[in-house]
């Protein structure tokens, strides 16, 4: 997905191939390379994308952004771990929509959902 | 904290509307190019929160939803191959391709794994010399810098065991192709946020002189999305074509150069075939010769691909904007995100599975309408 989640540098190191930091995003901590963000140091904010910094960001808008990401929902599913990923994918590719309601009126068409299929088509 | 977030976000999000519908004085048709944004904007109702006359058509900005569907049957056949770790990141495993997805070819012994970034795919190949691992590149311009750094570190590291499948595609030329085309309907665009933070926006102001159009790079938040339109919406109703650029916080017109930089040292722009579209010329990137060898489709000459799409399947009119996911005779019925019969369905920036998710579905009567907008794009 392209959404690039703001995260806080806590730690750089440099193999010589690569610059890496750990990246904690409120709490979930990754990995990420920084060598597309050379001028981001220890404490710095960056916004990150499939494990790489594209951009330096202040504090305040990355606190503001995650804040905005959590309460949206749009965190666990960026930063989720691979047996989350299969879960998801075994259960259904997406969540069944959130409020449960649709926005079908009177002599609408169908119920979002079937019931009694199996888990894994086959 | 988070009921403030909500609350003041919310009093923001009904100022910004206000000031769309003060505006407003004609009907218009805006297009955000972004799979990511198109589910923020429903996800948020955002267009519901427009005036009437503000249409907001759903661009071909889902790379999985694009990515020609013989590159999937391709990725299946390379998956199911004894001896290979096909990685991938998790929203392509249930992609249909002609008669399997990622999720079952694992079920039947294939050894998929889902990565977070494409240097996971990497340190596999290290961590497993006896087998070749591939990684399945799919994206727009803001993923392909990491493909980019992860094919350079595996020549750098004299990996022979890792090859990238790619499928990597641009939107400036997308842009170009749905303003051509004869019956467009499109007035003005948001930009993709993130794609212009790595590649700035110099690459739009020739394209909103040459077609007459607003580009407006837009973040994704709600606050964004409805600042971006309330942009596009001020600049259509004085007659301007200019490009803005409402997501400075992150997004400089030169772009990131270090990430443009290794992508012009790896890729070189290539014709790439658009599921549902066709042929856009220019409009992908593929590995130049300096790095064909760690190019899956050389490695593994996949042959023997038959590739048929299903019948009931409009996933091309959504992608072009020509038909709303909630439209398609087969949206909710034979395709649900559970059993999709395209990409859109279930890859989570496509449209269709953005509509499912939150609900659009239609009345009778609107479904009445929608079917004869149908057949006149199937005849178009």
């Amino acid at each position: 997905m392209c959404l690039a989640i703001p995260g806080k540098v806590e730690e750089i190191s440099a193999d010589g191939l690569i610059r890496m930091g750990r990246v904690n995003f409120g709490g979930v901590v990754k990995n990420v390379c920084l060598d597309y963000v050379p001028e981001v140091e220890v404490g710095d904010y960056t916004i990150v994308h499939v494990g790489f910094a594209i951009s330096k960001i202040d504090e305040a808008t990355a606190e503001q952004t995650l804040a905005d990401f959590r309460a949206l929902g749009m965190l666990e599913e960026e930063l989720a771990s691979e047996e989350e990923a299969f879960a998801r994918a075994a259960k259904a590719p997406q969540a069944s929509c959130p409020d449960g309601r649709s926005s079908v009126k009177e002599g609408g068409v169908r119920q979002a959902g079937s019931v009694g299929e199996s888990e894994i088509g086959n | 904290m988070k009921y403030l977030t909500e609350f003041r976000n919310g009093e923001i999000a009904q100022r910004i509307a206000r000031e769309i519908h003060q505006v407003t004085t004609r009907p218009w048709k805006i297009m955000e190019v972004c799979g990511g944004q198109t589910h923020s904007i429903i996800k948020n109702g955002i267009d519901q929160m427009l005036p009437a006359g503000i249409e907001m058509v759903h661009g071909p900005g889902c790379p999985v939803c694009v990515t020609p569907l013989e590159l999937i049957d391709k990725a299946l056949a390379i998956a199911a191959q004894p001896g290979v770790i096909f990685c991938s990141f998790g929203d392509m495993l249930r992609v249909p391709g002609t008669d399997s997805d990622l999720f079952q070819v694992k079920g039947r012994g294939g050894d998929v794994r889902v990565v977070y970034s494409p240097l996971d795919a990497v340190e596999l190949a290290v961590k497993n010399p006896g087998k070749q691992v591939v990684f399945f590149g799919v994206g727009f311009e803001t993923t392909a810098p990491a493909n980019a750094m992860s094919v350079h570190l595996a020549k750098r590291r004299g990996l022979r065991n890792f090859s990238v499948l790619v499928s990597h595609v641009l939107v400036p030329p997308a842009i170009a192709a749905i303003l051509s085309a004869p019956a467009n309907q499109v007035q003005g665009f948001l930009a993709a946020g993130h794609v212009c933070s790595i590649m700035g926006y110099w690459e739009y102001p020739p394209l909103a002189e040459r077609f007459k159009v607003p580009i407006v790079v837009t973040g994704f938040e709600p606050l964004d999305l409805l600042d971006g339109i309330r942009r596009t919406v001020i600049q259509l109703e004085a007659g301007k074509h200019e490009v803005e650029n409402a997501y400075e916080r992150v997004v400089t017109f030169d772009g990131n150069q270090a990430a443009q930089k290794l992508l012009s040292e790896v890729f070189d722009v290539t014709d790439r075939a658009w599921r549902g579209i066709g042929v856009i010329p220019k409009s992908g990137w593929r590995l130049n010769a300096d790095y064909r060898d760690f190019d899956a489709e050389e490695r593994f000459h996949i042959t023997g691909i038959h590739t048929q799409e299903s019948a009931l399947c409009h996933s091309g009119e959504v992608l072009r904007g020509i038909l709303k996911p909630a439209e398609c005779p087969a949206f909710g019925k034979e395709c649900t995100p559970r059993h999709p019969l395209g990409a859109t369905m279930v890859s989570s920036e496509g449209a269709c599975a953005a509509y499912y998710n939150y609900g659009r579905f239609l009345s009778a009567e609107q479904l009445a309408s929608a079917g004869s907008a149908l057949s006149e794009a199937a005849r178009g």
